[in-house]
């Protein structure tokens, strides 16, 4: 009885003794850090697979390659620590992907996480960014309530712009075009009836309307949908000269293949997400000629165009011309604040609101945790998707209105 | 323009029912509930993908490639996988729960293996896609393409099982799989074939989509549940039903989208079906089996 009760005390104790051991241990391990572990959730598999696998995946994946070739991240003591990435796919999951980035925080003390793609997702998982005390630098998300979300979690960065941005652009180029007697002022208008079309559709009626513009076809179709041909030919009943569609990639696609087939040759097409991706100037060749949408690239910067090329090489194809630079220069942009900051969170959130950062983009610095500095329309010219929107700034190209028929 | 409509109506029903044949055989017949069914259409659509960009063999030709792998490859799965389900089951009512659950696996295995080869990016290219005149429609050729493969191969397929022995074998073992072997006919033996053929059709389903429909690996799950639509409107195991139900479907989603509104084409679909299931329980052309 004794003896086993001594033998009991010597286990607990020698228990003891190593936990001790390994409680002392692990600040000297913390102390000697190896490492800089960086998290993220993103869409692998899932509807919103495609989008992820073209704008934020392949960035983040050619951003760590080459930070770690370069030694890895450096801190403001000059010495360089290598990237430990810890991925998680939310299989396009709202809930999943909430429960990847409170696993991020809590279990896997990453010191920083990379944001999901999507608006939605990067709305669902603000909050946690916050309550955590982790930047989020939110590029795929298209929202005007930016500035009400940087009042609500200081945080938060948000870099692609709001919808209106985006059709007040577009209604800007139409108004100077009919004013030019190129084209009438005569709109026909589809979205998805789903996040992007639903904000984008909202946002595009007033700055129509304050365009002196006339919407005459303006209906909308469940997310999904892959035959366009009734609404191609009421649309092109309407004797609209301008057609727009916020649409998702799937739709995008197939909009342009039946406009073709119905001969249906409006003097405006803009199509949504999707029309800016590599591969939709490639498959249509000379067709894709004038056809536009958002975002757009400056073909003369050199930055971006060493950026296309290194991308290319590196993840086996072309970024698209909408999000993905933007996605690289966030990266680039923590890079910096980490190099100036080390890797205090609450010193790296406040470099990235206040600094000037050399990227990609070019100069970049953040107003009000908003990236403004950005193109909000594009058109296919040549093979590029040049941006043509906002006509005032440096190194945009002209739009050619109206568009040439199909071949 | 109602002729207009009509016509474009067809031709996107000819789609539908096209994606529907190959289930309604498989469930009707082999009475295997393939949840995959919608991951072998994709996988058809990448090996048509591949084919056209890789090796420069155009996807009506490799229509010819596909349908063989379509069917050996169901071949396979069914020998492998569900006919020890069937055998336990011995005909009883475990089966459809069964082969729910297996097919349920099978699904995410077949999209996995499309994950890593291809990644999740959408893909699509363009083939045969001109204007074909039709009664002043202009339709386009690959989409009336699927509308002519699916009266060819379901109007084939309907007679040679209404026409033939080897027909009615098949529908015999639908029927009363554990009468099917007292009359002298191998029922492990036509169920397999019935599976088989199933995955033939969905594979030139998958062919002929490829051709104007943008897909991505996961996208097998949207075409799984619009055939599973057409093939309960239609009636289970009746390929003239899934045919005139495909059709149904699509003149019912071109018709609302130009005179009511595009935003309610679903809405219309599901009131068919719920009101077309409340008037016959069993499907347009379905019998009250059992």
């Amino acid at each position: 009885m004794t003896a086993t009760s001594r033998r009991a005390i010597l286990r607990t104790l020698g228990i003891s003794v190593c936990m001790f051991a390994v409680a002392a241990a692990a600040p000297a391990v913390s102390q000697e850090r190896t490492s800089v572990k960086i998290g993220y959730a993103i869409s692998k598999t899932g509807p919103n697979a495609g989008g992820a696998g073209i704008t934020t995946l392949p960035n983040y994946e050619l951003w760590v390659k080459e930070v770690n070739e370069a030694g890895g991240l450096e801190l403001p003591d000059g010495s360089r620590l290598p990237i430990e990435v810890v991925e998680y796919d939310d299989r396009s999951s709202a809930e999943e992907v909430v429960r990847a980035i409170e696993r991020l925080a809590t279990q896997d003390e990453v010191d920083f996480i990379l944001p999901p793609w999507g608006t939605g997702f990067n709305l669902a998982v603000a909050p946690l960014f916050d309550r955590f005390g982790y930047p989020q630098l939110a590029v795929s998300s298209v929202t005007d309530k930016a500035p009400e979300f940087v009042q609500r979690w200081k945080r938060s960065f948000w870099m692609l712009g709001g919808g209106s941005d985006y059709t007040d652009a577009l209604a800007g180029l139409l108004k100077k075009t009919n004013d030019e007697g190129k084209i009438n002022n005569k709109v026909a208008m589809i979205s998805v009836a789903d996040g992007f079309g639903i904000d984008l559709v909202t946002a595009a009626r007033p700055s129509f309307s304050e365009a002196e513009l006339e919407v005459v076809y303006d209906v909308t179709y469940p997310a999904g949908t892959t035959d366009f041909t009734s609404m191609i030919n009421e649309a092109a009943g309407s004797g609209a000269d301008t057609f727009v569609a916020f649409s998702y990639p799937p739709e995008t696609f197939a909009i342009t293949q039946q406009a073709q087939v119905a001969k249906f040759n409006p003097k405006v097409l803009y199509l949504g997400v999707g029309t800016g991706f590599p591969n939709y100037g490639a498959d249509l060749g000379p067709n894709a000629e004038g056809v536009m949408s958002l975002g757009g690239i400056d073909p003369n910067n050199q930055a971006n165009t060493a950026y296309r090329k290194r991308h290319e090489e590196v993840t086996g194809r072309a970024p698209d011309f909408w999000g993905s630079v933007v996605t690289f220069a966030s990266l680039q942009m923590l890079q910096e604040a980490v190099k100036r900051r080390g890797l205090d969170r609450e010193a790296v959130s406040d470099e990235l609101s206040n600094g000037t950062f050399e990227t990609v983009l070019g100069e970049v610095k953040l107003e009000d945790n908003q990236l403004r500095k950005l193109w909000f329309g594009g058109q296919w010219q040549n093979g590029n998707f040049v941006a043509v929107a906002p006509v005032d700034r440096e190194g945009v190209s002209q739009a050619i209105m109206p568009k040439a028929s199909w071949q | 323009m109602l002729v207009t409509t009509i016509i474009n109506g067809l031709v996107l029903g000819g789609t539908y029912a096209l994606v529907a044949m190959g289930l309604t055989i498989q469930y009707g017949i082999a009475r295997i509930m393939n949840l995959a069914y919608g991951e072998t259409i994709i996988a058809a659509a990448f090996l048509a993908f591949v084919l056209n960009g890789a090796l420069g063999i155009a996807p009506l030709p490799s229509l010819l490639i596909a349908a063989p792998a379509g069917f050996a490859l169901s071949y396979v799965i069914y020998g492998l996988m569900l006919r020890p389900l069937v055998r336990r089951s011995g005909g009883g009512a475990g089966l459809e729960v069964n082969s729910i659950l297996a097919t349920f696996g099978l699904l995410f295995v077949i999209q996995g293996i499309m994950l890593v080869l291809f990644g999740g990016d959408y893909i699509s290219y363009s083939y045969m896609n001109f204007g074909v005149d039709v009664l002043g429609a202009s339709v386009a050729a690959n989409r009336l393409l699927a509308l002519v493969l699916a009266v060819v191969l379901g109007g084939g397929l309907y007679l040679l099982l209404t026409r033939t022995l080897w027909g009615t074998a098949l529908r015999a073992v639908a029927v009363a799989p554990q009468s099917a072997p007292l009359v002298g006919i191998d029922a492990n033996r036509a169920a397999r074939f019935a599976f088989a053929l199933g995955g033939a059709l969905a594979t030139c389903g998958g062919v002929v989509i490829s051709m104007y429909q943008t897909f991505t690996a996961s996208s097998g799950v949207i075409f799984t549940m619009k055939a599973l639509i057409v093939v309960i409107l239609g009636g289970v195991g009746n390929l003239a039903g899934a045919l005139s139900a495909g059709l149904l479907l699509g003149l019912v989603e071109t018709l609302v989208a130009t005179y009511v509104s595009p935003g309610l084409t679903l809405a219309a679909v599901y009131h068919i079906f719920l009101g077309v299931l409340l008037w016959r329980p069993s499907g347009l052309f379905g019998k009250a089996r059992r």
